[in-house]
């Protein structure tokens, strides 16, 4: 097998095989170099299992309200292991989706892990095969897309051990539901394994350092969600530190919070680590090239060039927001890039979404954010308890909120929080990607009876125009 | 084995044309003499037959694409049986937003070249025409601007004209960042009525054109060239201009300087003939006053005054001061101010309302010896007198040859308002002015 390429990819998470089937629709001979499994984090063991496993407590939550429905339902109850073997079987079913795709488009899998070498027009790529060996690749362009990981605090036991403390990874396949449980970290993943656990009934409590929950949203969607999720029966530590871990031998972890002023001790079966991300970065050599490293990060221009000739970097391990499209869409842009093409699509707006029960979604700044950089600002709100669908659904939680630049009319930020409104974010990021202003939201026709009429009504609502308050 | 199928030339002058429709889609078995594409420019129509056979292995350039150069590769045929995979990486399978937005073809240049600037890269992809991205702009009245509603808005609040930006968004489509670096008045809508603002053509490469990369250096435009360019651009693109020459004995203005010159030189004032061509300029516009016009969608403007616009040469261009209301003003007041303004616009230093307006344009280079030429019109005004060097010629007077001290002046008019009479008549009560120079103090 020849081993030079147009393109090597290292990393076949959402941003690598994304970018990698791109190349392959430019003519670029490109390769694409894995060490776990065809997919990465995102479609293993993120994005889509969660997802799997949250539907599950989505539906088994579901069961107890269906009384309100109509529908009676005698002693419900789940099979765990079941659950778990759902979860896995679509992560399966994702994972040879991607290596059909890698086969389509001509793409050489190497299984294996890559380190970098100094080499030119690009560095050379070394890898160490799965199967034993080693084998050399070159190619013109490399493109980093290695990912990221848990962040761990060892200093005070925040290490996972694969039995009491775990991450996402262990949280998304134990072998028993735990009865209690402690999520550190209150962000997507932290919330969104709190809510599954809750929804199956375990004993969960999330601490969290800053003042409020799901703190990269806009401060109404977290006192909202902080409020929905109390009424599921999670408990929520805000502003405290974990100060202590430890695993007692009668099993289980005692985690010591301090707050502002006083310190709590807190036990439970088994403890969650959600406390951010760090940066792939280590043992491929990019020290040895020169690469920048910026707190576990690659440090890029605006197309990814790390700087060495022919080296990129995208998705996770090029910064933040760690999101799956994010790392996918500079993928793209990447390569189109390097093809010589024009992608023009380079400040889209990226949408975040938090799939707990209620789901939150978010694209562009938050209010707060809006003043600090000093814009001047419209907001709307609709509340989904007065939206027709909603009260049918009986899904009347949440809300939608819009801000638009007072000066220019341009849609500046939304954000939602209820049923189902992570698929609705879309329109708002549509509108953004379109530069649209209120007037284009305003005459837009929503269809009647949906969610979706409160996005309409929060760009009404934002002009003094709301129609159903 | 694949081979590219070319833009052909419908005529042996043909240099672009229209790829109008496509009979052939990918992967269609194509043979000898099949009809694969139609071709149009702006005088025929005609349709291209394959010469050899294969199967269409890719459509490179898609159907409606303007501007695809004779030569180019339209399509790709391959050979065999099955179409291997494309072995060089062009944007194929792109749509018209890709190929039209390869980078370096935005470039007014109109470069070809698309490789990637990355230290050490090859260039991956190479242009598939040289037509520049689909303009943004409309050409005339009733076409579509493509511009976000964002974009329409902040134009709108900055007084801008979509029509004269360039869009950087897909397809060319006028985004916030392009009107947010626009300067209100960099692209102002223009005059009601007026003529279409226009940008600079799109001129080839000089790469091109022959004149290979290298082989020269490079001056950046600076403001005043750009000015320049584009405002004589317009003028004699825009303008139906026409020239009117003659023939004008300077012996007795010549005389009457050196006496006047004696006259001022207690004041340390020294007339030039230039100055003696300003006052008779300015009086010859009081005289004739339909010359001294400019032409407006609502209307001729007739000044009031002779605002007479000397043209200066400066470093890197050129720039033309205006002695305001001439025809009030003494030849030493004209000699002192004439002075006074060409020594600041050497040096930069002219305030814009010295330079801005004026009715009446003189550009002299008799110093150079050049005998006559036409000048091109600066708008808005109506004509514009070149003036030529002042030479002993043999003239024939009450049919006698002689000799005498001849300048031959040519006026440049604008034909909506100085017609060929009119133009005409000013040059005769110019001509007496000069002349016989002591018809100036009437």
């Amino acid at each position: 097998m020849a081993d030079t390429f147009d393109l090597i990819v290292i990393g076949s998470g959402p941003g690598g095989y994304v970018t990698a089937i791109r190349a392959s629709q430019l003519g670029l001979k490109t390769a694409i170099i894995e060490k776990e499994a065809l997919g990465g984090v995102c479609l293993n063991w993120g994005c889509i299992p969660t997802k799997a496993l949250l539907k599950t407590g989505e539906a088994y939550e579901q069961l107890s309200h269906l009384a309100d429905y109509g529908i009676k339902v005698e002693k419900a109850s789940f099979d765990f292991p079941g659950i778990i073997k759902r979860s896995r079987k679509v992560a399966a079913q994702l994972n040879s989706g991607v290596a059909f795709l890698m086969k389509k488009h001509k793409i050489e899998v190497v299984e294996g892990t890559a380190r970098l070498e100094k080499g030119s027009p690009a560095p050379k790529v070394v890898v160490a095969l799965k199967a034993g060996g080693a084998r050399t690749l070159t190619a013109k362009h490399v493109i980093l897309a290695t990912g990221a990981r848990a962040r761990t605090i060892p200093a005070v036991g925040l290490e996972p051990d694969g039995d009491r403390i775990w991450t996402y990874r262990e949280a998304m396949a134990p072998k028993s539901a735990p009865k209690s449980l402690i999520v550190i970290g209150s962000g997507a993943i932290g919330i969104e394994f709190a809510s599954f656990y809750r929804a199956l009934g375990a004993d969960v409590t999330v601490i969290e350092t800053l003042p409020r929950i799901l703190p990269v949203e806009d401060e109404e969607v977290s006192a909202t969600a902080r409020k929905a999720f109390e009424k599921r029966g999670i408990k929520f530590r805000v502003g405290a530190q974990v100060e202590k871990v430890e695993k007692p031998k009668s099993g289980g972890v005692r985690i010591t919070a301090s707050g502002a002023q006083t310190s709590e001790v807190l036990e439970a079966e088994v403890a969650i680590v959600a406390v951010g991300i760090v940066g792939n970065v280590e043992d491929m050599g990019l020290e040895s090239l020169g690469v920048k490293i910026d707190r576990t990060h690659v440090v890029t221009d605006n197309h990814g060039a790390t700087g060495v000739p022919g080296l990129y970097a995208i998705g996770d391990v090029a910064g933040p927001p760690w999101l799956a499209h994010k790392a996918s869409h500079e993928g793209v842009h990447c390569i189109e890039h390097i093809a010589g093409l024009v992608p023009s699509n380079l400040n889209a707006p990226i949408p975040g979404c938090t799939y707990s029960t209620p789901q939150i979604a978010s694209v562009g700044i938050t209010e707060a954010a809006a003043k600090e950089k000093g814009i001047a600002v419209k907001v709307g709100r609709f509340p989904f308890r007065v939206n027709g669908k909603a009260i049918a659904s009986g899904e009347t939680e949440g809300f939608v909120k819009t801000i638009f630049d007072e000066k220019t009319g341009a849609l500046i930020g939304a954000h939602l929080i209820g049923g189902e409104v992570t698929e609705m974010i879309q329109g708002f990021a549509l509108a953004m990607t379109l530069e649209a202003t209120e007037a284009e939201l305003i005459a837009t026709v929503f269809p009647h009876p949906t969610m979706s009429e409160a996005m309409h009504e929060a760009s009404l609502d934002a002009y003094g125009r709301v129609l159903h308050i | 084995m694949s081979t590219e199928i070319l833009m052909p030339a419908l005529s042996p002058t043909m240099e672009e044309g229209t790829l109008a429709k496509w009979y052939v889609k990918k992967g269609d078995v194509v043979k000898s003499g099949d009809v694969i594409a139609e071709i149009e420019t702006d005088k025929a129509t005609m349709e291209v037959e394959a010469v050899d056979e294969g199967t269409i292995e890719d459509i490179l350039v898609p159907e409606g694409t303007e501007n695809v150069k004779v030569n180019s590769p339209i399509a790709r045929l391959s050979e065999g049986e099955t179409a291997a995979p494309s072995p060089s990486p062009l944007a194929g399978e792109g749509g018209p937003a890709e190929q039209g937005r390869m980078r370096g073809l935005s470039e007014p240049s109109g470069k070809p070249v698309a490789a990637s600037a990355e230290a050490g890269a090859q260039p991956l992809i190479r242009p598939v025409s040289d037509r520049p991205p689909p303009p943004a702009r409309g050409e005339g009245q009733g076409t579509r601007v493509f511009a976000s509603p964002l974009a329409r808005r902040i134009a709108a609040q900055k007084n801008l004209d979509l029509s004269a930006l360039k869009g950087s968004g897909p397809h060319g489509r006028i985004i916030k960042r392009d009107v947010e670096g626009a300067a209100p008045g960099a692209a102002k809508a223009p005059a009601t009525g007026g003529a279409a603002a226009s940008a600079p053509r799109q001129v080839q490469s000089l790469a091109q054109m022959g004149v290979p990369d290298g082989s020269y250096d490079l001056v950046p435009l600076d403001g005043m060239r750009k000015t320049v360019a584009r405002r004589l651009t317009d003028s004699f693109r825009d303008v139906p201009h026409f020239p009117l020459t003659i023939d004008l004995e300077i012996d007795a203005l010549l005389a009457g300087r050196v006496k006047i010159n004696a006259m001022l030189e207690s004041q340390g004032v020294k007339v030039s003939v230039n100055d003696l061509v300003i006052k008779a300029a300015a009086i010859a516009l009081k005289q004739v006053p339909e010359a001294n016009a400019s032409y407006s969608p609502e209307g001729i403007a007739l000044h009031h005054h002779a605002d007479i616009a000397m043209a200066v040469a400066i470093d890197g261009g050129l720039i033309t001061p205006i002695i305001r209301a001439a025809e009030t003003k003494g030849l030493a007041q004209i000699a002192t101010e004439a002075k006074d303004l060409a020594a600041r616009a050497r040096t930069r230093k002219l305030k814009p309302e010295e330079f801005q307006g004026g009715t009446f344009s003189i550009s002299n280079l008799g110093m150079f010896g050049i005998k006559a030429f036409a000048s091109i019109l600066n708008e808005p005004q109506g004509a514009i007198l070149s003036v030529g060097a002042g030479e002993p010629r043999p003239v024939v007077k009450n049919g006698q040859l002689a000799i005498a001290t001849v300048m031959t002046v040519t006026l440049t008019c604008d034909h909506r308002v100085v017609d060929g009479a009119i133009g005409a008549r000013w040059l005769q009560a110019f001509k007496i002015l000069i002349e016989d120079p002591i018809t100036m103090i009437v």
